[in-house]
């Protein structure tokens, strides 16, 4: 198939498949200036002296899952329709990897 | 069979197969020659324990055996025979033509043959791994020779195999459902090879990181597991039953799946309960991934640990209790045949309820104090594999023999088979309970007189004896078959249900000439109610389009293989190092070839699958 299986026709309703890349183009961006921003946020945080270690580690690392997520929902596309079985193995994969790690960290390394 | 042009020798046909049927033949034969090999390994350690201070095999040598014993037993041959169940009725199952990555079918066949073999070798070239199926890396790191090293080198190979084969399950169930065939449509054999599928893919990481860190610091002079230079040898167990504990579970839910076919079928009912049933597969390949450290009450985790550990074990039995009655109640009321695969059926449910029933005792971490490395959990583990997998193994081949032969097995033979494998199967196991619960230690080559423990050792003998006559009946029926074996008909036991029922046996090369609607659960067997002799088509006839046969997944296979050997020697000769090289490039320079050579396949044409079905199915 040479066409992507998320994009219709394009000869029909281009009126209404340009307000909806626009409405894509949006959030594109949005998510991407949110995106540096969060970044810059974090460079902040591990820069400022004032914040102790206890804070900004765990805070770098929260920005840090926003950013996964941003990108995979609206720069990989995860939000459309079609990528259900993607999402279950990943959140599958992600569930088994952090017991794993908790584990680990609770009774072997503590 | 479809195009006169595309004849060959038998021989090279099976090295070059693409077809899932072929495949599934490939995995029956080398799966079940490795179930005899560790079946006989099993048989010589129950002669070294028939009376006490036996001189049969001693020490070392019996631990080699008891190793490859497990080893064998679970990564060549329960797992290959279940594959091989899989290939030949999931694609049929879910009214597909093939897998949806054929190709990485035939690696993941050709990589789990030349671990097994590469394995084995061991037994020729300076003894056998001798420090259990779990190689535990506080004794592995110890062990002098090669041994571990084949069993790491061999399981890492097979683990790309079954990893492949996993993913390839996965993504079959999901992309190539025939229209009408959704989710909760699937025949229970598919949702459980689903599940288990999903559960290869998350566990199987875990093993090729603990196998690939040990083999690091038995070969590359590493130190991750050794304490005495910072390492953590507790690591290695956790990451072994991270893999290990789904490990069972993905061995015994397709065995559920089998069960599940073959109970409805032969009770001629549809399966009770079939939404709960697929809930609680899931929900035991959930809970699978949170309690792998009951395996490890004893290491010390402290009483926080294993207490939830404990109770999270013990929450595996509800819905395993589901399905125990889901079944009761599909028998109930239905209209049962008690053929071979039903005996196996039948018999299962109450030898897995015992097996289940010593897990909960041994789930509780306090007790677990005095069963651990007892003979008690061997009886535990036997009663679930044995009682479960391997009957559920039985049953299946009994089962789909005819779809993937085309020809019956014998009745009579069959149900001699099960009786003798049936009681062979309690009167080995069923003892070791006590021997446990008195005191005799697992993995320990022999015992002292007058303890107790004579008479049930060679009980426990006696009854190997009779499983291994009935697998040797087994065999015998299976060349019975071949010679004059009863030619089977489409719906070979009258009574199918699922769409595999629904094709000649053996299945045509395209499996379906026209990929059929699906209007319902158990859908072939609504058609016949309906007075329909074959399925409603889908789409009209037409030219179907088939994979190339290819000889690649076999070279790089053997390419690993090669380099393995490189790795293992690579300390003690100067051309380990070149070898391995050697071995990698075979391996890369054919998947190399893969890459660049485009291979668009063939067609069978219209007229030709018109003239097949002619011969085939209708006739």
């Amino acid at each position: 198939m040479a066409q992507h299986a998320n994009s219709e026709n394009p000869n029909v309703n281009l009126a209404y498949r340009r307000k909806k890349n626009a409405e894509e183009m949006k959030r594109q961006v949005i998510s991407f200036v949110l995106m540096i921003l969060l970044t810059l946020i974090a460079f902040f945080a591990v820069g400022y002296d004032k914040f102790s270690h206890w804070f900004s580690i765990p805070f770098i690392l929260l920005l840090a899952i926003v950013q996964v997520m941003f990108q995979l929902y609206y720069f990989m596309h995860m939000s459309h329709k079609g990528h259900e079985f993607p999402a279950i193995f990943m959140y599958g994969g992600v569930f088994v990897a952090f017991l794993t790690v908790w584990a680990f960290a609770t009774i072997v390394w503590w | 069979m479809s195009t006169a042009a595309r004849k060959k020798s038998l021989i090279w046909d099976y090295l070059t197969t693409v077809d899932h049927k072929k495949i599934a033949i490939l995995y029956l034969i080398a799966g079940g020659l490795f179930f005899l090999i560790g079946g006989l390994e099993a048989l010589l350690m129950r002669i070294q324990l028939m009376k006490p201070n036996n001189d049969f095999l001693n020490g070392d040598l019996f631990n080699q055996v008891m190793t490859m014993h497990g080893t064998t037993m679970i990564f060549f041959a329960a797992t290959p025979l279940l594959f091989a169940l899989m290939n030949a009725v999931v694609p049929l199952q879910i009214g597909a033509r093939d897998v949806a990555f054929p190709f990485l079918n035939a690696l993941g066949f050709w990589l789990f043959f030349f671990g097994g073999v590469f394995l084995n070798c061991s037994w020729f070239l300076g003894g056998a791994p001798d420090a259990g199926w779990t190689s535990y890396a506080s004794l592995s790191l110890e062990s002098p020779g090669h041994g571990i090293d084949f069993y790491l080198l061999g399981l890492q190979i097979s683990g790309f195999g079954t990893l492949i084969s996993g993913i390839n399950f996965l993504v079959t169930i999901v992309t190539m459902r025939a229209p009408g065939m959704t989710f909760m449509r699937m025949p229970m054999f598919t949702w459980t090879t689903f599940v288990a599928s999903a559960l290869i893919l998350f566990a199987f990481p875990p093993l090729t990181v603990g196998l690939l860190l040990l083999m690091l610091d038995r070969l590359f002079g590493a130190n991750f597991f050794d304490p005495a230079l910072g390492g953590n040898t507790i690591i290695y167990e956790h990451l072994f039953w991270i893999f290990g504990h789904p490990e069972v579970y993905i061995l015994v839910l397709p065995a559920f799946g089998i069960f599940s076919e073959v109970i409805a079928t032969f009770s001629r009912k549809r399966l009770f309960g079939y939404s709960s049933m697929v809930f609680a597969v899931v929900l035991i390949g959930f809970l699978g991934f949170m309690v792998w450290a009951h395996h490890m009450f004893t290491v010390g985790l402290g009483p926080v640990a294993n207490a939830i550990f404990a109770v999270a074990t013990m929450t595996i039995a509800v819905p395993t209790g589901i399905k125990i009655f889901n079944w009761l109640f599909t028998m109930w009321g239905g209209n049962i045949r008690f053929t071979t695969p039903m005996l196996y059926a039948v018999s299962f449910i109450p030898s897995f309820v015992m097996g289940g029933v010593t897990g909960v005792m041994l789930a509780s971490a306090p007790a677990d104090y005095q069963y651990h490395d007892t003979y008690f959990v061997v009886a535990h583990f036997h009663y679930v594999i044995v009682g479960g997998v391997v009957f559920a193994l039985l049953a299946g081949t009994h089962y789909w023999w005819p779809k993937m032969f085309g020809k019956m097995l014998n009745e009579a033979l069959g149900k001699i088979t099960f009786v003798l494998f049936f009681v062979g199967f309690h009167l080995t196991f069923f003892i070791q309970h006590f021997l446990g619960l008195m005191g005799m230690p697992r993995r320990v080559f022999t015992f002292l007189p007058n303890q107790g423990l004579d008479t049930g050792n060679l009980v426990s003998t006696i009854g190997a004896f009779f499983m291994t006559a009935g697998v040797i009946i087994l065999l015998i029926n299976v060349v019975i078959s071949s010679i004059s074996g009863k030619k089977a008909e489409a719906d070979a036991w009258g009574v199918g249900r699922t769409l595999e029922w629904a094709v000649s046996s053996p299945a045509p090369e395209y499996n379906f000439a026209q990929i059929p609607l699906v209007r319902g659960l158990d859908a072939y067997w609504l058609e016949k109610m309906e007075g329909k002799k074959g399925l409603t088509p889908a789409e009209p006839l037409g030219d179907i389009h088939m994979p190339n046969p290819s000889v690649l997944p076999f070279v790089i296979s053997l390419g690993l293989f090669v380099s393995a050997f490189g790795f293992l020697y690579h300390n003690d000769y100067s051309w380990g190092l070149p070898v391995a090289i050697l071995g990698l490039v075979i391996t890369f320079g054919s998947m190399f070839l893969r890459s660049i050579i485009d291979d668009y396949g063939f067609h069978i044409h219209k007229d030709e699958i018109i003239e097949a079905e002619k011969k085939g199915v209708k006739a």
